[in-house]
């Protein structure tokens, strides 16, 4: 009865409000590029343009796309038990680990597309593995998540740099990474993709982890909305209290749900290394696995949200650097600082706007049928 | 409902009108209350009794019509407004600082300057005042979170009339009160009225309503149906009024016929989380055919027991048998599997996932039920087709297993709930609070069908803070006080009796609460 009727119509609560909050961040953008004497005209121009304006540019913009949608799909599905993963960085570097062994392994006997399966699997048990002990101290001793999970991003960090310097670097090279894969270990570039489209690739590493993304995106729906263990999650993830009702097992749910949310994070790891690269490399996640977090908050935790939340992180890394480029006064810093505004308003103040709009819409929906 | 006296009412509401969204929570209500009387306002959730009171203390804005108070035309903003207005209210939920004392939670909002001394002396003398004057016998400094509930209530009102209330708003006053506690309620009620107070009592309870106010007004979808002095009806006009049809009060049914033991507690000992106990060493036993009611005020250890029994809170020491065999440690879905039903107190966390669309919840706990599973997929078809046949059986309304549970009414979440558990066939089926937050027309039906259940072999443990309920539906009334069971009595015993138990007072003492 006193219950507040604070919801949105459907569109307004997927549509209005991202591009609400997006318009707000490059409003605000807009200011600070004024502020250093550019046009924000000019400057959005440039982004769309090298992001969006050529093959080239679509290619680079899919191809970090596909890091975000597989961090944003590993953040979604611990959100919908409840969990916030903030250790998706720390699950691909590890999960890059795996990738990189198995490519080492059979990448002058076995061609690419045998190849893949195995790394995909490697890739997404190294990183379940990295989840694992958080998990269990979550389920078990309520240690908070989001602590354990942070200090595991160091500590793999820690472990790959080790790992790169002393044990997989090869003998007499200056740089920490592993040998560059012979062509068995290397996912071939979707060039005929863009063809499709009238579309040049270019130098761009647009490549088939962006197809594995798109079916682990279908993966989550299924896992989500379709199965019993989806059914178990969402009921712990809403209510806890109802979930023991219901006999759930908390232990079991969580560990698992944290196994896939680190498995998917992990296979991020096949899009730089064996997409890109080419090798395992100090640092390749490069901050993937924290835009994941913005990119699921944005999509609404629904893979085809994060889809499109993903693609425009996509147009801003891509955009961004095109900027930096193209614009001098605009330096690397700045580009930062605009990235960082939409994931402030996109993720972190998601809510800010919410309850004027619906306070709007309560006003204006019964002035309509009066 | 037209106002010929003398005097203007202490309240008059003109055409208030107010929408939520596409919800007409209150259409053109005109009431007018008159000075020094208790009137009642009545009505099923979501009615619209709350919503008006709302925009009578400030919470809300009314989107037309006018409010007058004591014949002036009153704009109120905001609570601030309202206690200028000399409107106090008493929640249903305390609004207290629980380690704060009467006096300090009485001052807040008062407290007269920056240095407390001046103020405290100050508010001493009214508060002594206004203690003897209405006989509200409360120690200032005693701690609110050491007060009984019913002491704790007085000093609600105590904070009204400090504030200078001329009309006090109280809202479902007695769901937290023993049957002796209500009774001085309603004496203090009576006080306050001689001295010129007027009280807007809201309830559900149609009993209380003919016991206390002089007049009475139905709220029914919204609107204010109708004003009745309370000496010219019944509890059968009202409660026809409240639902819109002819409602049947009483529970038909049948002796029981009770057989063997379903369900055994033995030495049951249950502590909470900080390690009080919370059940102390409970046995007693529930044969098939029959309705064992456990009263008490809520409390006193019945959450605790239910939970334990249902495998969600593992018990310190004891046993629990389900026909005869022990189920100790076992959890709620291999209690399920066992034959056990469990319709929770809390139907909002517990019983239902409320975002959950309503099919959903249909399966709440029954999900690896292979009729709803292909293998780890589950069956859409088979959940919707199984709560569109439920939806039909037992009436829930909207007809439509899509949507929100959010969205139901308190009366058909509950129906959800209970067709879920119902419809499994178990052997055992233990309830918690089956009413609670359920309209009339709803509990009707509810009552039956637990009856159904009875007369069908099946073995129901009853648990329920409302008297009548239990009385109504049991066959024998388990009385809890302080985690222990205090008594047994048989369904017509006094009220007295049991109301004497639930306060713990044992032997033939008066209570004195």
């Amino acid at each position: 009865m006193s219950r507040p009727f604070g919801q949105l119509p459907g569109w307004a609560d997927y549509v209005l409000m991202p591009v609400l909050n997006l318009g707000v961040a490059f409003g605000i953008s807009a200011l600070v590029v004024l502020f250093i004497g550019e046009s924000p005209w000019e400057a959005l121009t440039t982004m769309l343009d090298g992001a969006l304006g050529r093959g080239e540019g679509i290619g680079y913009t899919l191809f970090y796309a596909t890091n975000f949608i597989f961090t944003g799909l590993a953040v979604s599905v611990a959100f919908h038990c409840g969990l916030f993963n903030i250790g998706g960085e720390g699950q691909a570097y590890i999960g890059g680990l795996g990738a990189a062994l198995v490519a080492l392994a059979f990448d002058q006997v076995l061609p690419w597309w045998l190849t893949a399966p195995i790394a995909i699997l490697a890739a997404a048990s190294f990183g379940a593995a990295w989840a694992l002990i958080p998990a269990w101290l979550q389920a078990t001793r309520g240690s908070h998540i989001v602590i354990t999970t942070i200090m595991f991003n160091f500590i793999a960090a820690a472990l790959m740099v080790y790992l790169l310097v002393n044990v997989l670097k090869v003998p007499g090279a200056m740089a920490p990474e592993t040998r560059t894969f012979a062509a068995g270990g290397q996912l071939p570039k979707l060039g005929w993709l863009l063809e499709l489209f009238g579309l040049k690739i270019g130098a761009a590493p647009f490549n088939v982890s962006f197809l594995i993304a798109l079916v682990a995106a279908f993966g989550v729906w299924v896992l989500i909305w379709r199965t019993r263990f989806g059914y178990e999650i969402r009921a712990t993830g809403i209510s806890p209290s109802a979930a023991i009702y219901a006999g759930i097992p908390y232990v079991r749910l969580v560990v698992v749900t944290m196994l896939i949310s680190g498995g998917l994070a992990g296979m991020m790891a096949l899009n730089p290394v064996m997409g890109d690269a080419q090798r395992l490399q100090v640092e390749f996640v490069g901050g993937a696995g924290f835009v994941g977090i913005a990119v699921a908050l944005m999509g609404r935790s629904h893979p085809l949200g994060i889809v499109f939340a993903a693609i425009l992180f996509g147009v801003l890394y891509q955009g961004g650097a095109e900027l930096a480029f193209w614009i001098p006064t605009i330096s690397r810093d700045m580009i930062i600082v605009i990235q960082g505004l939409v994931i402030l308003f996109a993720g972190a103040l998601e809510h800010m706007f919410r309850p004027a709009l619906v306070a709007l819409f309560a006003r204006a929906i019964p002035a309509r049928a009066g | 409902m037209t106002q010929t006296a003398a005097a203007p009412p202490a309240i008059e509401l003109v055409g208030i009108d107010k929408s939520f969204g596409q919800v007409h929570a209150n259409r053109d209500i005109n009431l007018a209350v008159a000075a020094g009387s208790i009137h009642g306002i009545i009505g099923e959730n979501g009615a619209g009794k709350s919503t008006l009171m709302s925009i009578l203390y400030g919470f809300y804005q009314a989107d037309r019509g006018d409010i007058l108070i004591g014949g002036q035309k009153t704009v109120i903003r905001d609570s601030a407004a309202a206690i200028a207005a000399g409107i106090g209210m008493v929640h249903q939920h305390f609004m207290l600082v629980e380690n704060f004392t009467v006096l300090e939670n009485v001052m807040l909002g008062a407290e007269g300057g920056a240095t407390l001394a001046r103020g405290t002396a100050a508010a001493r003398e009214e508060l002594k005042r206004i203690e003897r004057e209405y006989g509200l016998d409360v120690d200032p400094d005693a701690v609110i979170e050491e007060l009984p509930v019913g002491r704790q209530q007085r000093v609600e009102i105590l904070k009204a009339l400090f504030r200078g209330a001329e009309i006090l708003i109280l809202d479902e006053p007695t769901g937290v009160l023993t049957p002796a506690e209500a009774d001085h309620l309603f004496r203090i009620l009576k006080v306050l009225k001689e001295q010129g107070k007027t009280v807007i009592l809201i309830t559900h309870k149609l009993r209380e309503i003919m016991a206390i106010t002089d007049t009475v007004s139905v709220m029914r979808r919204g609107e204010l149906v109708a004003t009745r002095r309370t000496a010219e009806t019944t509890v059968e006009e009202l409660a026809e009024l409240m639902v819109g049809r002819r409602v049947l009060l009483r529970v038909d049914k049948g002796p029981a016929a009770p057989r063997e033991v379903r369900l055994g507690v033995e030495n049951l000992t249950v502590r909470d989380g900080r390690g009080v106990t919370m059940v102390d060493d409970v046995s007693f036993a529930v044969r098939a055919g029959e309705i064992v009611g456990i009263a008490g005020v809520a409390g006193n250890g019945q959450s605790e027991l239910l939970e334990a029994i249902a495998g969600i809170r593992r018990p310190a020491s004891g046993t629990i048998t389900l026909g005869g065999k022990s189920v100790g440690g076992l959890d709620p879905a291999a209690l399920r599997r066992r034959g056990l039903a469990h319709v929770p107190e809390d139907r909002h966390h517990m019983g239902l996932v409320l975002p959950f669309e309503e099919n959903e919840n249909a399966i709440l706990g029954y999900h690896g039920a292979p009729e709803y599973c292909r293998g780890p997929f589950l069956s859409l078809d088979a959940m919707r087709r199984d709560a569109k046949a439920k939806i039909e059986k037992y009436d829930i309304r909207p007809p439509n297993c899509r949507l929100r549970t959010a969205n139901f009414s308190g009366g058909n979440q509950q129906k959800i709930v209970l067709a879920r558990e119902i419809e499994r066939d178990p052997d055992v089926l233990i309830i918690g609070q089956p009413t609670r937050g359920v309209d009339i027309g709803a509990i009707e039906f509810i009552h039956r069908r637990i009856v159904e259940m009875r007369d069908a072999g099946k073995a129901i443990l009853l648990v329920s803070v409302e008297l009548d309920e239990i009385r109504a539906l049991a066959d024998r009334i388990l009385v809890m006080f302080a985690g222990r069971v205090v008594g047994e009595e048989r369904p017509d015993c006094g009220e007295q009796t049991l109301g004497m138990m639930m306060a713990g007072v044992s032997g033939g003492q008066g209570a004195s609460a």
